[in-house]
């Protein structure tokens, strides 16, 4: 059916067919989705803290996000008078625009082995076939805080500026172990593209998920990832208790909508890389093997992969209502002192299995070793603040000043 | 003045033990916590203009001026509200009462204008405290709206006709009788059911002439 809809095309625009088919899939379900998600996020934390949440629009409030949408849309969309309205209006833009177009080469669902554009298969990537898709990710997702300094720096606001100015220092801090936990990844699949990571995994069945190899990988990928995307506990650009709004102060109607699909659409693309990179993507035992051929087992595939992707959207939305904010000290020590170290420690391992042709569970008992080493020297770490003294008073001193 | 190194209590942090200091411990922790909240769900949300709070009995809501056994407005124009109140939005007219009148003939005197700025008011109970004759009380009404400022001057027909809505409601009974027209010398049959606090019958205070005072 589908190649019947592309050969009804001239040859040269072919190619374009599908691609632009599953854009305006990923689109239109991204835009659905992320304000259901938002609902989702309101109800569980109200379910969590003892409350109802939303329950007047629609049934158990269902209609809230079509509520929302509408407002945000028919709101009067206020420029202050002092800011720089290029940068003021193009912010948002980038905002949404780099974390759109970080999914471009996030599978969802299981892409076919042999793809070309114009065979009338449905890809299940926007790019399919990027080598360096990891690398393109993370490169694409860090600009994405030129959208939060823009914002900041284009409001002409101190509580704007201070949230730009710590949204950049914390996603400069966060890139490296991201970029470092994965590092492991593509050693031991040797490829940076997610779609053969993906393969790699579900041809090994479940007990090749690299979850077993890389726990700790999995670990600080989640925790930076989470402050990639400015989520609680790591939302220090943006906490109300301190900055009003952070960054987006000044933004309202749609423009501040567009910041918050931004920050959804970063949450629902780190939950697919922590289900393809670390939990098999599609692959379930017995029901999505890759050589599942039943009907609707292209059907089943993509299901297994939501429903992973949507437990860590669960994960992180709990963990939002659970953890408490981190200081900025705090923030930056987990980063350099913490995270950093680890994530390199864990690539060392990678290479030393390897390079010595060692059994490759034997990363299950380092990553161990590592996080508990980790927790050893946690114990022992001196706290800067653990020994407090005071100068003594200097009695009379201005006196003394005085007289002479 | 500098403090003095004396008076200084360094509060040390807790040293972390080791599962502590390895972070997801206390993360699983926290998750089972709201977890549990979610799984074991006892929302305490009151659905609210559909479901009414059930508010204590010394809630201090929109003012009431009561009526005597006779129907007559009990207040009698001794500006003793007006002087306690904080706020200044009391304001009272007083009015001899009409002696030929056979209906107020045992009356010397009430209000003829009284006007409570519901805008103004902080609604600290003190005119109900300073009251002599208990004529002005303080209802459970606390959803009080209004187009105007003007529209929340409650004149002296508007506070009654909150006593004619809120006098037989279990929340706002007319807590105190003290005597039937409200004499400010009448301390002989008092009920020892005080606004906003209930004695025990053995209590001492229970025996007294009045409520809450100990000879």
């Amino acid at each position: 059916m589908l190649e019947q809809l592309i050969n009804w095309f001239p040859e040269w625009a072919r190619p374009f067919i599908m691609p632009m088919l599953t854009i305006a899939i990923v689109l239109q379900v991204n835009l659905g989705v992320c304000s259901y998600l938002i609902l989702l996020e309101r109800k569980l934390s109200a379910w969590m803290q003892d409350r109802i949440g939303p329950n007047r629009v629609g049934p158990w409030g269902l209609l809230q996000p079509v509520a929302d949408m509408l407002k945000l849309l028919l709101k009067e969309d206020v420029i202050p008078g002092h800011v720089n309205k290029f940068l003021y209006v193009l912010a948002p833009g980038i905002s949404v625009f780099t974390t759109m177009l970080a999914f471009a080469v996030v599978p969802f669902g299981p892409v076919p082995r042999n793809l070309s554009a114009t065979d009338g298969q449905f890809p299940f990537i926007i790019a399919p076939g990027v080598d360096l898709g990891l690398v393109f990710i993370f490169a694409v997702t860090s600009l994405a805080v030129y959208g939060i300094i823009l914002g900041g720096w284009a409001s002409n606001n101190k509580y704007s500026a201070l949230g730009a100015m710590r949204a950049s220092a914390q996603v400069v801090s966060y890139e490296i172990p991201l970029g470092m936990s994965v590092v492991g990844l593509a050693l031991l699949t040797g490829s940076m593209s997610i779609e053969k990571i993906l393969l790699h995994q579900a041809d090994a069945g479940i007990l090749g998920w690299n979850i077993w190899f890389q726990p700790l990988a999995c670990v600080i990928f989640f925790a930076a990832a989470m402050a990639e995307a400015q989520r609680l506990p790591f939302d220090l650009s943006e906490c109300e208790q301190e900055l009003v709004g952070g960054w987006h102060t000044e933004y309202s109607a749609m423009k501040w909508g567009l910041f918050f699909l931004g920050e959804y659409t970063h949450v629902i693309t780190i939950s697919f890389l922590t289900s393809i990179l670390f939990f098999g993507g599609w692959h379930f035992p017995w029901i999505a093997e890759p050589e599942s051929q039943y009907l609707g087992s292209t059907l089943v595939k993509v299901l297994v992969l939501l429903m992973k992707s949507f437990a860590f959207i669960i994960v992180i939305q709990m963990l939002r209502w659970t953890i408490p904010r981190f200081r900025f000290d705090q923030l930056m020590g987990l980063a350099w002192k913490v995270l950093i170290p680890l994530a390199t420690l864990n690539v060392i391992c990678v290479m030393i299995v390897k390079q010595f042709h060692l059994n490759q569970w034997w990363l299950l008992p380092m990553s161990a070793a590592l996080f508990l080493g980790a927790g050893l020297i946690g114990t022992q770490s001196s706290r800067p603040f653990a020994r407090r003294t005071v100068e003594p008073v200097a009695e009379a001193h201005g006196h003394h000043a005085h007289a002479h | 003045m500098p403090i003095n190194p004396k008076d200084i209590e360094w509060v040390e942090e807790p040293s972390m033990n080791f599962w502590e200091s390895t972070y997801l411990p206390a993360v699983f922790d926290g998750l089972r916590t709201t977890g549990q909240h979610v799984a074991d769900f006892h929302p305490v949300t009151e659905f609210y203009p559909e479901q009414k709070p059930d508010l204590p009995s010394h809630y201090r809501g929109v003012h009431r001026l009561n009526r005597d056994d006779k129907g007559r407005v009990k207040c009698v124009a001794c500006m003793m509200c007006a002087t306690a109140c904080p706020a200044h939005c009391i304001d009272i007219v007083a009015q001899d009462a009409p002696k030929d009148d056979p209906h107020w003939a045992d009356r010397d005197k009430f209000p003829k204008s009284f006007v409570i700025d519901e805008l103004k008011c902080i609604y600290c109970g003190m005119c109900e405290e300073a009251c002599p004759v208990d004529s002005i009380e303080l209802t459970n009404i606390f959803d009080l709206t209004g187009m105007s400022r003007q529209e929340m001057m409650f004149d002296k027909e508007k506070l009654l006709s909150v006593f004619d809505q809120t006098k037989d409601s279990a929340h706002n009974p007319v807590r105190t009788h003290k005597g039937k027209l409200g004499h400010a010398s009448d301390f002989t049959n008092l009920h020892t059911l005080g606004p906003a606090t209930t004695v025990r019958a053995d209590d001492r205070s229970a025996k007294a002439n009045s409520a809450g005072v100990i000879e």
